[in-house]
This record gives C-alpha cells, sequence and structure tokens, in this order.
C-alpha cells in the first residue's frame, strides 16, 4: 500500500472541481505527476498541484492507493467521485459530490460534507463524521436510476432529498434528517436514528426504510400493518410496520403485492 | 486578397456531382466559393493521401427550437452520456462550453457538426408560432448553415383549404408562413393524426377522418404535394407518415409513397422528386406486435427502388440512451405507454403539438436490435443511392453524432457482423431480418451520394451544397482515408468521418485535425415565394388572427434581426 498526502495550500477563489483526486486517477504516478493532474476553477482549467503540496507516490492501483488529505476542503468538489478502489481520507470537511458515482473503496471524512455526496453511487463505503447537506446518495436531477450499492453513513444529521429513486444499497443518518427520504426510490435501505421533520417514502415503490426517532408528518400514504422485531444496525427493536406508499404502482411478487416498508419504533 | 484564396491540393477527390470517384486533384478555393483555379498565393491544404469531399448535408435533424429545448430541460441528465464531468469539453480560449449528449447545447450542435465535416443542417419541424426561437437557436449554432421545415400536416388553415380542394389557397398560404416564419418547406408529421390528438385520437390510416375537419391524412398529402409544386419549391413536401413506430405499418407506408405516382415534380432547382419520405426505418415494420415483429425493409424499398419520384432518409438506430421528440403527439403518448420514462407534450395552437420522452435503445433487446438492421438494410436494398441518405432522425433514433458509426455499417459487413455477434438475441434477430445475408459494402462514393450530393439535390440546393463544382460554396472535408489503401479495421472508417482531418466551411478553415478553430460565419437558409396576392387568403389570415390565436399577426412573423445573416432563395410563382 502507497499513501499520497495532499495538504491545502490555496483557497481556490471559485470552488476546485477535484474530479482528479481518486485513487484511480493517482495509481502508478508520482507525487509530481499527481500535482500536475488536471482539475476545474471556473471555467479554468488548474492542476491539483495549484491548490493542494503533494507528498508521496501512488501504489501501481487504485486499490493500491491511500489518500490522506490533511486540512479543509469546504470549496472542493468531486473527491473520490467514480473510484472503484483504494481509499480517501479527509481530514476536515468536503464539498460537494463527495465519491458521487463510486464503484468500489472507502471514504472517510472527520468533518461536514454538502450536498450530493455518494450521489448514484454503485458500491463501496462513505463515512462522515460529521453532517451531510441535502441529497445524500440520490439520483442526479432528472435520472430515475438512483443509489445502486454501497454504503453511506453519516454520523451526524442530513438535509432532505435522501436516496431519491434509490435502487439498492444502504444510507444510515445517524442523527436527525429533513425531509424526501428516499421519494421515488424502488429498492435499497434507509436507515434514520433520529427525528424526521416529514414526507418519508413518499411515490416510494419498494425498500425499507427504519426511523428510530419520530416523523413529525407522516404521508398519508403509509398503512400500519403490525408491530415487528427488527434488527437494524446491530440492534434489534421493536417497530410498527408500515406499507407504502399506497397512491404509488407497485410489482408483483409471487402473486403478492410488494410495498415499500416503513418501520418505526414503537413507543417504548 | 491573397487571404481569401484556399487551395486543397492533391487529395483523392470523391464528388458524386460531378462524378468523380477517387481522381487525384485539386479543388481551389476564393472568397468563399470553389474556383477553377488560385494565384500561387493561396493557401494550401496539403490532402494527398487523403479524401476530400464537399461538406455534408443533413436532410432531417431536430437540432434547433422550443422541442429541443423541452428535451434539455426535461433531461438534466442527458449531459453524463457525453462523457465524464467536465469532461470532452472544448476549453480553448474564445470556444464556447459544450454539454449534452443526445440533446446537445447549440454550441456543441455546431462544433460536432463541423468536426464531422458537415455544412448545411436542415433542423425537421418548426412550429409555425414558435419559428422565433427556432431562429434564435440557429442563430446561436456556430459554423453550421441551417434551414428549418415549418410544419404544415395539421394546420387549420391547410386542412380547411384542402378539404374544399383549394390546392391556390392552401399555396398561397404557405407563401404567407415561409416568408413570416423564414421557413424552408412544407413539413408533413402524421397527417391528421396531429390534429386529432387535441381529441385525444389518431389517424394510423390514410382515410381515417380527421375529427371536426372533416379530411382524411390522404386529401392532406396529396394536397400539400399539389401545393408544393404549385408553387415550385426547392424542396419537395417531407413527410413523416402515418402510424410511426407500429408493427405492420410498412403497408400504410407504401400506399402513402404511391399518392407520390400522382404529382409531377415541377420546379427550376433541379429536384426530382415530390416526396421526400423520412426516417423510413419507424416505418419499415411487419408484424402484428413486438413479438412476431420483423423488417419490411425489402417491401418498402422494392417500391422506393421503382418510383424515381421519391427519396428517403434512413434513421437509423444505434443503440444510445436518447431522448424521442417529435410533433406526433400521439406517438410519443403511445411511446410513454411502453417504457413508462419522463414524459413532456405540448399543443400548438392551430398548428400541431408535440411530444418527448427518453428511450434507451438497448441491445440486448430484440426490437431494438430489428430496428437497428432495418435502419442499415433499407440502405443496403437501395439501388439509387442519390435518393437515400444518412440519417438518424437525430435524436429519435440516436444522435447525429453517430453518423460516422452509420457509415461504417454501411460500408463494412465485417462491423455489422460484430455488432450482430454482440445481441443475446442473435439467432432470433437474424430470423426477423435480412441483414445476415447481406454482402454489400458501400463505397466512398455512394457514401458522399448519401450524405452530399443526394441530400442537396433533394432539397434544391444542388447549386450550392454537396459539390465541389466552380460557383460552389466553398465547403470542403479532407478525411483521414486513403482511397487506394482503405484501413481493414473498420473502426478507422468511423474515426475519419467523426473527426475532419481538416474542414474548410464558406472558405475559412474552421476544423484542423478534428478540432474547432474558428466559429465560421453560419447562414439562415430560407425561402421566399412570391405569389400573386390572394385577397381571400390575405383575410382569412387576418381573420384568424383576430379570432382563434393568442397572438397579434404583428408579433407572429419572425423579425429580420433572428436570421442576421440569411441566404434567401427566391422563387417566382407564375400565376
Amino acid at each position: 500500500m502507497a499513501t499520497v498526502t495532499l495538504k491545502p495550500i490555496k483557497t481556490p477563489e471559485l470552488i476546485f472541481e477535484g474530479y482528479s483526486i481518486t485513487p484511480d486517477a493517482f495509481a502508478g504516478k508520482t507525487a509530481q505527476q499527481i500535482a500536475g493532474l488536471t482539475g476545474h476553477e471556473g471555467k479554468i482549467v488548474t492542476t491539483i498541484g495549484d491548490f493542494f503540496e503533494v507528498s508521496g507516490n501512488a501504489g501501481e492501483t487504485a486499490a493500491d492507493t491511500d489518500i490522506i488529505i490533511n486540512g479543509d476542503c469546504a470549496r472542493v468538489k468531486y473527491i473520490g467521485s467514480k473510484m472503484t478502489a483504494g481509499s480517501v481520507t479527509v481530514n476536515g470537511n468536503a464539498d460537494m459530490y463527495l465519491g458521487g458515482w463510486m464503484k468500489g473503496g472507502k471514504i472517510y471524512v472527520t468533518g461536514n460534507v454538502d450536498s450530493f455526496c455518494g450521489i448514484q453511487m454503485q458500491g463501496g463505503e462513505i463515512l462522515i463524521d460529521g453532517d451531510a447537506k441535502n441529497h445524500v446518495g440520490c439520483a442526479y436531477r432528472g435520472d430515475w436510476r438512483g443509489m445502486k450499492g454501497g454504503t453511506i453513513r453519516i454520523r451526524g444529521s442530513a438535509g432532505n432529498d435522501i436516496g431519491t429513486f434509490m435502487l439498492g444499497g444502504t444510507i444510515i443518518i445517524e442523527k436527525n434528517a429533513f425531509i424526501h427520504v428516499a421519494p421515488h426510490a424502488e429498492g435499497g435501505t434507509v436507515i434514520i436514528k433520529g427525528d424526521v421533520e416529514g414526507r418519508v417514502g413518499g411515490q416510494m415503490v419498494k425498500g425499507d426504510m427504519y426511523v428510530l426517532g419520530k416523523i413529525k408528518f407522516m404521508m398519508p400514504g403509509y398503512q400500519k400493518v403490525g408491530t415487528v422485531e427488527k434488527e437494524v444496525d446491530g440492534v434489534t427493536q421493536t417497530f410498527d410496520h408500515y406499507i407504502g406508499d399506497l397512491g404509488e404502482r407497485h410489482p408483483k411478487s409471487k402473486g403478492q403485492i410488494v410495498y415499500a416498508n416503513l418501520y418505526l419504533k414503537a413507543a417504548a | 486578397m491573397a487571404s481569401r484564396e484556399l487551395i486543397i491540393k492533391g487529395g483523392f477527390v470523391v464528388d458524386p456531382a460531378r462524378k468523380i470517384d477517387g481522381d487525384v486533384g485539386d479543388v481551389a478555393i476564393k472568397d468563399g466559393k470553389i474556383v477553377e483555379k488560385v494565384s500561387s498565393s493561396a493557401k494550401v491544404i496539403d490532402a494527398k493521401g487523403k479524401v476530400v469531399m464537399a461538406g455534408g448535408v443533413d436532410v432531417h435533424s431536430h437540432v434547433a427550437g422550443p422541442k429541443v429545448n423541452a428535451g434539455r430541460l426535461m433531461r438534466p441528465e442527458d449531459k453524463f452520456r457525453a462523457g465524464i464531468v467536465r469532461g470532452n469539453m472544448a476549453q480553448k480560449n474564445g470556444y464556447r462550453m459544450e454539454s449534452g449528449f443526445s440533446i446537445p447545447t447549440v454550441f456543441k450542435t455546431g462544433y460536432e457538426y463541423a468536426r464531422m465535416g458537415y455544412s448545411f443542417v436542415m433542423e425537421a419541424a418548426m412550429p409555425p408560432l414558435l419559428a422565433p426561437h427556432v431562429h434564435e437557436e440557429i442563430h446561436d449554432t456556430p459554423i453550421i448553415d441551417e434551414a428549418a421545415l415549418p410544419v404544415f400536416g395539421n394546420n387549420w388553415f391547410v386542412m380547411d383549404y384542402l378539404k374544399k380542394g383549394e390546392v391556390e389557397n392552401t399555396a398561397a398560404y404557405i407563401a404567407w408562413l415561409l416568408r413570416a416564419t423564414k421557413g424552408f418547406g412544407i413539413k408533413i408529421v402524421n397527417p391528421g393524426g396531429t390534429a386529432a390528438w387535441g381529441w385525444g385520437l389518431n389517424c394510423i390510416a390514410l382515410d381515417d377522418p380527421v375529427p371536426y375537419f372533416e379530411t382524411t391524412p390522404r386529401q392532406i398529402i396529396t394536397g400539400l404535394m399539389k401545393a408544393n409544386e404549385y408553387l415550385g419549391l426547392p424542396h419537395s413536401i417531407h413527410i413523416h407518415q402515418n402510424d410511426l413506430g407500429n408493427p405492420g405499418n410498412y403497408q400504410l407506408t407504401i400506399d402513402s409513397l404511391k399518392l407520390a405516382e400522382q404529382v409531377k415534380p415541377k420546379n427550376k432547382f433541379g429536384r426530382e422528386q415530390v416526396m421526400h419520405s423520412t426516417h423510413i426505418q419507424f416505418h419499415s415494420y411487419k408484424g402484428t406486435g413486438w413479438a412476431d415483429f420483423e423488417s419490411g425493409a425489402k417491401e418498402v424499398m422494392d417500391y422506393v427502388n421503382r418510383n424515381k419520384a421519391i427519396t428517403v432518409d434512413l434513421g437509423c438506430v444505434t443503440f444510445d440512451e436518447t431522448t424521442t421528440m417529435t410533433a406526433d403527439g400521439p406517438f410519443e403518448h403511445h411511446l410513454r405507454g411502453l417504457n413508462h420514462l419522463k414524459w413532456a407534450n405540448v399543443d400548438v395552437e392551430l398548428e400541431t403539438a408535440a411530444g418527448v420522452v427518453p428511450y434507451i435503445y438497448d441491445p440486448n433487446v430484440k426490437v431494438c436490435d430489428i430496428q437497428w438492421a432495418i435502419g442499415l438494410e433499407l440502405a443496403l436494398f437501395a439501388q439509387d443511392m442519390s435518393r437515400t441518405f444518412v440519417t438518424t432522425d437525430h435524436p429519435n433514433a440516436g444522435p447525429f453524432t453517430r453518423y460516422p458509426r452509420v457509415i461504417k455499417w454501411l460500408m463494412s459487413k465485417k462491423a455489422r457482423e460484430a455488432t450482430l455477434d454482440s445481441f443475446r438475441h442473435k439467432d432470433k434477430v437474424i430470423d426477423a431480418t435480412h441483414i445476415h445475408g447481406i454482402d454489400r459494402e458501400l463505397t466512398l462514393f455512394e457514401i458522399a451520394q448519401m450524405t452530399r450530393s443526394g441530400p442537396a439535390k433533394c432539397l434544391g440546393l444542388g447549386a450550392y451544397y454537396g459539390g465541389l463544382a466552380p460557383g460552389m460554396l466553398g465547403d470542403v472535408m479532407v478525411l483521414d482515408l486513403n482511397y487506394k489503401d482503405m484501413p481493414k479495421d473498420p473502426e478507422k472508417i468511423e474515426a475519419a468521418f467523426q473527426r475532419a482531418a481538416c474542414f474548410v466551411k464558406s472558405g475559412e478553415i474552421v476544423v484542423r485535425d478534428g478540432e474547432v478553430v474558428s466559429n465560421g460565419h453560419k447562414k439562415t437558409v430560407w425561402v421566399n415565394a412570391k405569389v400573386p396576392e390572394n385577397a381571400q387568403v390575405k383575410r382569412d389570415i387576418a381573420q384568424s388572427f383576430t379570432k382563434d390565436y393568442t397572438v397579434d399577426l404583428i408579433n407572429y412573423v419572425v423579425r429580420d434581426y433572428l436570421a442576421p445573416h440569411p441566404m434567401v432563395i427566391d422563387v417566382e410563382v407564375e400565376a
């Protein structure tokens, strides 16, 4: 394994589009070559070296490459996007599209992330110690094919539109979420350990949602069908089981209509 | 001015308009036009060992206007089909950002056509009411010359006049509308069917009644064909027939084509056809449903081969995720019912409608594979390549940027077989089509007929585009292909047509080594048909704008500033 360390030396005047900050792009390159990889600041083509001090050479392949960014990346977009293997650690905050379209490997951010974290992700793991803004693990605007696989864990809270059009994978928000959880989803699992304002599972076709706190405004399209014991993130608890969204189309499997499931933690 | 002189030296010239097939020669250009010779101070472009052709002419493509924009608004995700985030963009100073794939921005549209050596593109369907928007987008599309065909097949005036058999009044209305919208000719989309869509109905046979208007698709097609020849317009009627995209429609297609037997061409532009049948791939389907769906290419092309009064373009499927858009409103609704994706539907008062639906041509789906085969078979069955043109009905069957791939398939049996081999349902596709048994490989001369001289003549623009004779516009493409030693690898053919080694447009080098080096000087081409004053039509128009339209006549007309670089084709119509 080889470690490449990036240290921010300049805050971009606009926003640096760091789509080259991935183990895949770094693989097989020396620190000097990595510093020469391109990015955009607005319409101007810049390099990683314009904004970071690069030390350490990358491994032969993406899987052999670990990237550590020591410092704040609140104005660096697309970190780890489309990566297939290896790891990225950000000791600080990160901007939009962190881990977007990623297929494998691991990303760890010690601070907060902006919107579109893990957008249309297909595999791998994202772990955020802080909060995430909106559109965690969602589909790109206009697209009807969302997150397909992998795991996103936000240790803090998240904003709106979590897992839009989700097809697979798992999103865990350890604190609270705002509105629009798994809208239009057709698979996958979303776990919210805190409270949610509302619009949970709107137009959801298939998939599972767990809410361990409270939902302030319940969707009218969900119906309670029973009480079940479920193990969620290693802890077994009792949930009220709802199905929905009853206003949306639903597929049939073995003669049974398949609904989306909402498991809301039962009152003690 | 020596700098206005150019000479393209020593290439293999392929110019079907003058029956030149691979002769080594020079092409001289002065002041934007092709000339016999230039002075010794002319700028020299070395084309030795390369093929030299005229600029390409696209007879049918949806590149500007409200329905293209509806597609852009509806599909922000389309841009990712073009490559990685912020990838493949012309970032050089002075050039505009490019974005989009099946519905590219106007800048990308102009640049990509130029890189493929195209000099003229016909916007295939302009809603007259929204013509100002079409012209705004045309003006913002760099380099390429463009024209637009207003749609007439469901227009209230046209249907009212034609049910009474009033060809002269129809012609006078058409002449007025072409002038008002700076249009080029007569486009017909699903005649009667789009008007019927206003009642939730459709017309899928030639004698289906159009509700309220008491006319039929047969009357509309025949009447507009007669009006077109009465006016003597450069182009013939340009028709998207009824019942597009449904199994078993090939018989209706042939019946509609036979209507061309009733009318003789009459014009001063060298055009010989009276009907251009567009994206005929979508109209050449056999079978009773999607299960027994099969190719009707042979039957349709057998008729087209016999009737010289017809030209066709292919509408080839290219296996891309694309965005369908057409003035055939009921068809888009039908398509949405098949794939359950997003749907936009628009009505344009008194004139037409439109629909937009994304579509994925998946090589693992048998129907898509058969559609792909039909598009290519039509060309391979054609006997007269100067009446058969390469299109993808951009973006309906695939983006125009795939023309080089279509050309590769047409020129190489090996490439076709490689694609066939990639299909999951290869055997079923072979059973339902003819393509596996066709060995024909088209030549560069035939490709030049299908993309240059043929479409230019069909549009009545043979004096300006599609050839290299002195006096014609100085639009010349140099391809990195050796005529005497064509590559064994078909991918190299695709690559050569995708990125011109050099492209000269209006006498100026706009592309070099496949990259744009100038924003060029584009022109908007439109037709001014001068008819004797017709008091009745004038009164009918004035009355309709008082009674029916939501806009005033004065706001309807496309102002000159919207087409600041016009190339006007004048047509004198004798009373």
